[in-house]
């Protein structure tokens, strides 16, 4: 039989907001346990939430982002369960009216694009942490992510395989840190993601039993995961057996997927509204007010790209993949540099470079004011692309700007014509085989002989001249 | 001294006639000489009620005294205060010192007043007699042998035995107003949203709200002129502009429509106390106020209606009680579950737990929408019973409590009876209305003087009329400031 993966994700991001959701403490990682967590965030008797409003404004940017409905009003309700990182036994979240409702995020797959569905986006607090082995038979609690500030994003079970799982994840990954919502850092946990994914025959338009892979914080490991539980459901199906629905831990070391003891699910979690928070209410002055300070989103920008600057859809989609490469493609060609020129290079030798050392664009030693500078010594023919790279590299090194190594390093193209025939004279005189060879017919020698000059001038001569001189003498 | 009315303790501060440390002094003594029987207090700290005495005789030396500057108020011990002992009535609290101020403390702190020491209450608030409190029942003043009423057991009997000035409650479906009725005193729950519940330790979120016991309307004026204002630290507090609670003091009460539902003179009411709230009524006719009979007709759906919210909302409040951060946690467990178990199974007393068994059930899944949704849709009928009602009448009158006190053990056993307590003052607080009682005579029950309530029934923001209409009846009636003998 052939079979049908199903999948849909739900994606935790931490919002980048200056204080926790409900009380003033600083949400800053990795500070001492618990220095970080006020009279609000421990759960002291008598305590009350207050909801912190750039929180709303960064739902509010999320839903105009990917095209959602903001609701004008919302309510937060309680989740109760007992866990000593929970500290006031519930947590406050939003149920049945979410800030944002449905939207939808279109992505590339290969040479595909896809639209996925958004179901909703709702805001939340984190728990804080558990810290086992401390100390010996005592668990620790660290309270310090306890209401740090949270954006759950649903989507439809649109997607059919990891690569679109991953593509999406990517895709909503490079949207949350481009509109400044999230910091986009998975190894912190600000982003994270829990797929759903259950398998059909294919043809079939009934869903299959799914089984939820949670906390996944890395696209590898995603994918590993998508993969290992797609081809544990059909084996487990093909030999003859169900699926349970059930939560389960994808564990790297091993590759595989297993579920979490059923004890640990078996919650109701009497959500009802929480009578401490009023709804919340969003008018379209407040949506007007934060759609003022938008960035322009990547979708318009690629197609931008395509149109002012002639630029492949190819291109445009790898320029705009984040908000700082596109800012740093923009930034040369505001410099005067040729747009498709600057487009090869961000994605070609600056892109291979930062990928070399695992740097973000941000962390490029190159400025877009230097590589623009390049380009204008490539274009007024003071040097070749071949030596470019090398001026790059050197740029790239600190060494300072296009100019000053090229003059350092001596390596202006030679365009005087008398300089250049006399190393075309060296040249004849030395390779008399070749002359012959060339003379005999043979068009390869010619490249041969040019490439004699170019050697003879370490480079710096300028090819178009060379060919030029050369054939002159030969009486081609 | 101690009979005195607030205006008259804050004159004689002024005047130097008493300082606040001889006023302190002197209601600490009585304090030492008859709460070993009559159990007002949970918390008594003499050295920081003196330390804030002192305080407040030099802002009175400095000439910065506000109204209530110098005098001892009692604190019911659901309010947090910094440094105090703050158990809500519970064993789970026993060990719980407040690392910080609730607003209505912080806002009597900064008013200058001092705080006697906080009061008895029935645990986390719940119940009516005050006799769910792990620290023990607390007498009536009155009679002995009876309740004092509940949740505010403890302040009601403080201010009615004279072992305070003056002290606050708060009222979740009655705790307020009944104990007021119950020990012959003026308790007001005000309009929800005006006192800030921040630091308030929290029964049924959406129903609780802080209000003044005193002797008397013009005393409860001065203390809501403190008590009240917009506070950010809570999310349900009103933005409105501080009001002056005195304002309408002394004006005629000529053409006041007194609505009177006859719902709550049905079955369920005692015949003494009716007579009594029937002279009271004739009294305020006296007084120019015109009748009119209307109807609350859900009425009688106002107990069950709030015995699924009330519950609901603590069950998830009380949650916080488990033995991780402060707290009871019980002294030998197997693990994580265990000790939750171990812990709230030895820290809450039955009524709690029986109150949050209901609240879980009637949020549960598959109940949710017959019992809490259901509930809120009763609810607002509720709320617009009253709308309705206020489009005939400017107040409502009615008993506050549907008996005298009754004796200590009579109603422990048997909830519903004791649920019963609420049935006129519970509604006022699903529709978030202003409640008050005031002294309206006494019945005379197994040959003992009890003191009987009438219930005044304000509409939103309406609390300054309503103590004026208190205050009238104050002024051609004595009730209020009888005294109950040996004391």
């Amino acid at each position: 039989m052939q079979w049908e993966v199903v999948i849909g994700l739900e994606t935790h991001t931490q919002l980048q907001t200056k204080s926790k959701i409900f009380s003033g403490s600083s949400i800053a990682f990795g500070a001492e346990p618990n220095t970080q967590a006020s009279a609000v965030d421990i759960a002291l008797p008598g305590v009350l939430p207050v909801l912190n409003a750039e929180a709303v404004q960064c739902a509010i940017k999320f839903g105009l982002a990917v095209n959602a409905e903001i609701a004008p009003r919302s309510v937060f309700a309680r989740k109760n369960y007992f866990y000593p990182d929970l500290p006031k036994g519930y947590q406050i979240s939003q149920y049945e009216l979410p800030v944002v409702g449905k939207g939808s995020l279109t992505v590339q797959v290969g040479d595909q694009e896809k639209t996925i569905r958004i179901t909703r986006a709702h805001l939340e607090e984190d728990a804080g942490k558990s810290v086992h082995g401390a100390s010996v038979g005592m668990s620790g609690i660290d309270l310090n992510r306890a209401g740090t500030p949270l954006l759950e994003i649903v989507t439809e079970p649109d997607m059919r395989s990891a690569a679109e799982a991953v593509a999406y994840a990517k895709k909503l990954h490079e949207l949350v840190q481009w509109i400044g919502i999230c910091d986009g850092n998975m190894q912190e946990g600000s982003f994270r993601c829990d797929v759903n994914v259950s398998v059909r025959p294919k043809g079939s338009d009934k869903l299959g039993t799914r089984r939820e892979i949670k906390n996944l914080n890395s696209f590898r490991f995603m994918q590993q995961a998508i993969e290992y539980e797609t081809r544990w459901q059909i084996e487990t199906l093909e030999d003859g057996g169900t699926i349970q629905q059930a939560t389960v831990l994808f564990n790297p070391d091993t590759g595989e997927t297993r579920a979490m003891r059923s004890k640990e699910e078996a919650n109701d979690y009497r959500y009802f509204p929480d009578p401490d928070l009023l709804p919340l209410q969003i008018t379209l002055e407040d949506i007007a007010k934060v759609k003022a300070v938008m960035p322009e989103l990547p979708g318009d920008m690629k197609e931008c790209f395509e149109r002012e600057y002639s630029l492949s859809a190819y291109d445009a989609s790898g320029l705009t993949s984040s908000r700082g490469i596109a800012d740093y493609f923009t930034a040369v060609v505001v410099q005067g540099a040729e747009p498709k020129m600057a487009a090869n290079w961000v994605m070609g030798t600056v892109a291979a470079k930062l990928n070399e050392q695992d740097q973000d664009i941000s962390a490029s030693p190159v400025s877009p004011l230097q590589l623009a500078g390049l380009f204008k010594r490539i274009a007024d023919n003071t040097i070749s692309n071949k030596i470019a790279r090398e001026v790059f590299d050197a740029m790239w090194a600190g060494e300072g700007d296009a100019d000053s190594i090229i003059e350092k390093k001596g390596l202006k193209q030679v365009t005087d014509s008398g300089a250049i025939e006399a190393i075309i004279d060296e040249v004849l005189a030395a390779n008399a085989a070749m002359v012959e060879e060339f003379r005999a017919g043979k068009e390869k020698a010619f490249n041969a002989l040019v490439g004699q000059a170019m050697k003879a001038s370490k480079g710096k001569a300028n090819p178009a001249q060379v060919n030029e001189v050369l054939r002159r003498k030969l009486g081609a | 001294m101690i009979n005195s009315s607030l205006k008259q303790l804050g004159a004689m501060l002024q005047s130097k006639q008493v300082s606040s440390t001889e006023l302190t002094q002197e209601f600490l003594q009585r304090i030492d000489q008859h709460n070993p029987e009559i159990n007002a207090y949970i918390t008594i700290d003499a050295e920081r009620s003196l330390a804030q005495a002192k305080a407040a005789d030099a802002r009175i030396a400095a000439g910065t005294a506000q109204p209530l500057t110098g005098i001892p108020i009692a604190q019911k011990d659901i309010f947090v205060a910094n440094g105090w002992k703050t158990t809500c009535g519970s064993k789970m609290l026993d060990n719980f010192i407040g690392p910080y101020d609730a607003t209505v403390i912080k806002l009597f702190d900064e008013a200058g007043a001092v705080n006697l020491g906080k009061t008895n209450m029935d645990e986390f608030a719940m119940g009516s007699s005050n006799e769910t409190s792990y620290y023990g029942k607390v007498q009536n003043p009155w009679d002995r042998t009876r309740v004092p009423g509940g949740s505010s057991g403890g302040s009601a009997a403080a201010v009615a035995a004279r072992l305070c000035a003056a002290a606050t409650g708060t009222d979740t479906g009655g705790s307020i107003r009944q104990p007021a009725s119950l020990c012959g005193l003026s308790g007001l729950k005000p309009t929800y949203g005006l006192v800030s519940r921040y630091g308030m330790i929290a029964f049924a979120s959406s129903l609780d709200q802080a209000g003044p016991m005193a002797k008397s309307c013009e005393d409860m004026a001065l203390m809501m002129n403190v008590m009240t204002g917009f506070d950010e630290r809570d999310s349900t507090s009103l933005q409105r502009d501080k009001e002056d609670y005195e304002r309408e003091l002394g004006k005629p009460l000529q053409g006041l429509r007194v609505g009177l539902p006859k719902e709550f003179f049905a079955d369920g009411l005692s015949s003494e106390v009716a007579a009594v709230v029937e002279s009271a009524i004739a009294e305020y006719r006296k007084l120019g106020a015109e009748i009119v009979e209307i109807s609350l007709p859900n009425t009688q759906l106002s107990i069950p209606v709030y015995y699924v919210l009330a519950p609901a909302e603590a069950s998830s409040n009380l949650s916080r009680f488990d033995g991780v951060r402060y707290g009871h946690r019980a002294a030998e467990y197997d693990d994580l579950l265990d000790m939750y178990c171990k812990s709230r199974a030895e820290g809450f007393g039955a009524e709690v737990k029986r109150r949050i068994l209901i609240g879980t059930y009637v949020l549960s899944a598959g109940y949710y929408d017959a019992y809490y949704l259901k509930a809120q849709q009763i609810r607002r009928l509720i709320a617009e019973d009253f709308a309705k009602a206020f489009t005939q009448c400017d107040v409502i009158m009615g008993p506050t409590a549907p008996g005298t006190a009754f004796r200590s053990g009579e109603k422990a056993n048997d909830p519903v009876a004791m649920y019963l307590e609420d049935l006129y003052t519970i509604a006022v607080n699903l529709a978030g209305l202003p409640g008050m009682s005031i002294p309206a005579g006494f019945a005379s029950v197994d040959g003992k003087q009890l003191p009987v309530g009438l219930q005044v029934i304000g509409n939103y923001f309406d609390e300054a009329r309503m103590l004026n209409v208190g205050h009238a009846y104050q002024q051609v009636t004595d009730w209020h400031s009888r005294m109950p003998e040996g004391l």
